[in-house]
């Protein structure tokens, strides 16, 4: 049984319906996470499971156990909000002892667990601090400290490295991963940020528009997107309008206005005629000087257009001839050299018959 | 630079016109004369004599007891509606609180003295200036507490609820130590104004009943004498302590937003 279930959630504020029939079983032990853009109501439901809000339809279970009507104070869930929202009168020894002190711990065990959540944190030293002499890392892992402190069954983490520069950001991904791992407390973790998503997270929900469109480890989710707003939200992607020509067990037949065929990998669903788009990450395509002998099936010339170096890799953006610009992602493995092409240099862009995905349009 | 020389006059002017008269005051409080009209030498004579005049030490009695007791239940009260108008942003009870400290106390005054008349048929003293200086002083308190909360993060207050504080002890843990610095600005501005106020008091207080200001006036009525160029000094000094106090608890009414 699924630790927190949510079933046929809805949440409307006025007209606007913010959480659209969104249902998730949250396994235990699992680093969850809510991705999606800006407004799609991963907060909203954050704050249904946490209890600040109620939904107006569905039903939460924590254990089985229905939540409605239990006060947030009830909940074995806690909170990292965005903001931190560390008590700025208490010190940070008093912020992490304070969910303690609420259920009644005495002193002396207090003083343990929050030295030992100190330790977790590699906050030793600022145990007398007050939160606004930390900087935004330190806040960080003190409300993370604070919301671990007396073992919640799921800590819900609102964009907690939002705040934090990319640099600072990296580091608090890896030791938020670790310490998920330590304390093996289920983490639901909320984020606008896909690659930050994809890095951390056991399974990925993405949201827009209140609803769930898909949910799926990292690695299914980049590599098999279920729909167009999936393969456009999460990493970089090529789209070629095609029409199917013809689809069988061993893969699609595509043709592609101005182009020519293209053999894409096999989907049981997708009948021959169907309009859709081949969906393409960047670094499938090879790119080589138009010249060479094609190796793969899918071969199609252009011209470099443009060009993005970003030191381990290159993006070139190729101008096919019947006007798509396709990205190509090149690795710069070869050292002293970064640029194999030149912007106006004829090339050619090929991929393999079983790459990509198609997707109805 | 000519401008900003200007600026300096203009400014130096006003400052001048606000307190010369003020200091004057303290000047001749400490003047060995009966006239306020030279210097002759100095003198504490005059301190002396306020400790010898009954009358008066029984308004500023009367003072301080009003003020003590006015300030501590408007500063209760006021706590209280400052919470409610953030917490529920509702339209009109910012309206209900805020308007007497709008209202002109002329205004006031009278309409408290109509109300415990005509309407409660209330016999005027003690009682009556203790509810009008309690009416007067809520808005004021209301105003610091609620600047006060409106500075903080919302986020606090739930996550204390979601660390697993019921909503008093939130509220006794978490909001309290937290309004506190607004909470006492609040007390002491209630303080200094039922301490210094006239207008109201002239209205509501009856006869036989006196307070400082009141009797300040009765005396003036007679003449300028020093004994109240001391009393003033004396009561300056306190305003402006207790100002002073508050301005440290709560500095953000006092700092012009940035
Ligand atoms: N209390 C509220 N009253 C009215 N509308 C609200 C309220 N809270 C959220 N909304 C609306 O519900 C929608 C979802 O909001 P939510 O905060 O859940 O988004 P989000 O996915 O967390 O976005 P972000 O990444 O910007 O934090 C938004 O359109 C928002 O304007
Ligand atoms: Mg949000």
């Amino acid at each position: 049984m699924a630790l927190l279930e949510l079933r046929n959630i809805t949440k409307r504020f006025g007209r606007l319906e913010a959480v659209k029939e969104v249902s998730l079983a949250i396994e235990a032990g699992e680093f969850f996470t809510l991705l999606g853009p800006s407004g799609c109501g991963k907060t909203t439901i954050l704050r249904m499971i946490a209890g600040f809000d109620a939904p107006d339809e569905g039903e939460l279970f924590l254990d089985g156990k229905p939540l409605s009507g239990i006060a947030p104070e009830k909940r074995p869930v806690h909170t990292v909000f965005q903001s931190y929202a560390l008590f700025p009168h208490l010190t940070v020894a008093g912020n992490i002892a304070f969910p303690l002190e609420m259920i009644g711990r005495p002193a002396d065990e207090i003083l343990q667990r929050v030295r030992e959540t100190l330790e977790l944190v590699h906050l030793e030293d600022k145990g007398s601090a007050f939160p606004h002499e930390l900087s935004g890392g330190q806040k960080q892992r003190v409300a993370l400290a604070r919301g671990l402190v007396n073992k919640p069954r799921v800590l819900l983490l609102d964009e907690p490295l939002g705040a934090l520069d990319a640099k600072l950001r990296e580091r608090m991904q890896g030791e938020l991963v670790a310490l998920q791992r330590e304390v093996g407390v289920t983490f639901v973790f909320v984020t606008h940020a896909q690659q930050e998503a994809l890095a951390l997270s056991h399974r990925i929900a993405v949201m827009n528009a209140g609803r769930v469109e898909q949910l799926d480890v990292p690695e299914v989710l980049y590599s098999s997107p279920k729909n167009r707003f999936v393969a456009d939200f999460i990493g970089n992607i090529n789209v070629l309008n095609c029409l199917v020509a013809e689809s069988s067990p061993h893969g699609l037949r595509l043709n592609v206005e101005g182009l020519g065929e293209i053999a894409a990998p096999a989907h049981p669903e997708i009948a021959a005629g169907t309009h859709g788009v081949l969906a393409l990450r960047p670094e499938y395509l090879r790119v080589g000087p138009a010249t060479v002998q094609a190796s793969l099936k899918n071969r199609f010339l252009g011209t470099v257009s443009e060009y993005l170096f970003l030191g381990d890799e290159t993006v070139y953006k190729i101008l096919l001839d019947n006007g798509t610009v396709l990205e190509a992602l090149v690795a710069n493995a070869a050292p002293g050299r970064a640029r194999f092409h030149d912007i106006g240099e004829r090339v050619q862009v090929e991929w393999r018959h079983d790459a990509g995905v198609f997707l109805l349009a | 630079m000519k401008r900003g020389f200007l600026l300096w006059c203009a400014a130096l002017a006003t400052y001048a016109f606000l307190y010369l008269p003020l200091a004057v005051v303290v000047l001749f409080s400490f003047n060995d004369s009966e006239l306020n009209a030279a210097w002759v030498g100095f003198t504490t004579h005059w301190y002396s004599r306020l400790l010898a005049d009954e009358v008066l030490l029984q308004a500023a009695g009367n003072s301080l007891l009003i003020a003590l007791v006015s300030s501590s239940i408007a500063t209760v009260l006021g706590t209280m509606a400052g919470i409610a108008m953030h917490r529920w942003r509702l339209r009109l009870l910012p309206f209900l609180v805020l308007t007497p400290v709008a209202m002109p106390e002329i205004l006031l005054g009278v309409s408290l003295l109509l109300f415990f008349r005509q309407v409660l048929d209330l016999t005027l003293g003690l009682f009556s200036i203790l509810v009008a200086h309690i009416t007067f002083s809520i808005g004021f308190v209301a105003i610091i507490v609620r600047a006060r909360l409106a500075g903080m993060d919302e986020s606090i207050f739930e996550a204390a609820r979601d660390l697993g504080a019921s909503p008093w002890r939130t509220f006794t843990r978490i909001t309290l130590p937290l309004i506190l610095p607004g909470i006492v600005a609040g007390y002491l501005m209630a303080f200094t104004l039922s301490i210094d106020d006239f207008v109201i008091t002239f209205f509501v207080a009856g006869v036989g009943m006196s307070t400082l200001p009141l009797q300040i006036y009765s005396m003036i009525k007679v003449a300028v004498t020093p004994e109240i160029n001391a009393i003033s000094t004396l009561l300056m000094g306190l305003t402006l302590t207790l100002i002073g106090l508050a301005s440290r608890f709560a500095p953000e009414l006092w700092r012009s937003k940035s």
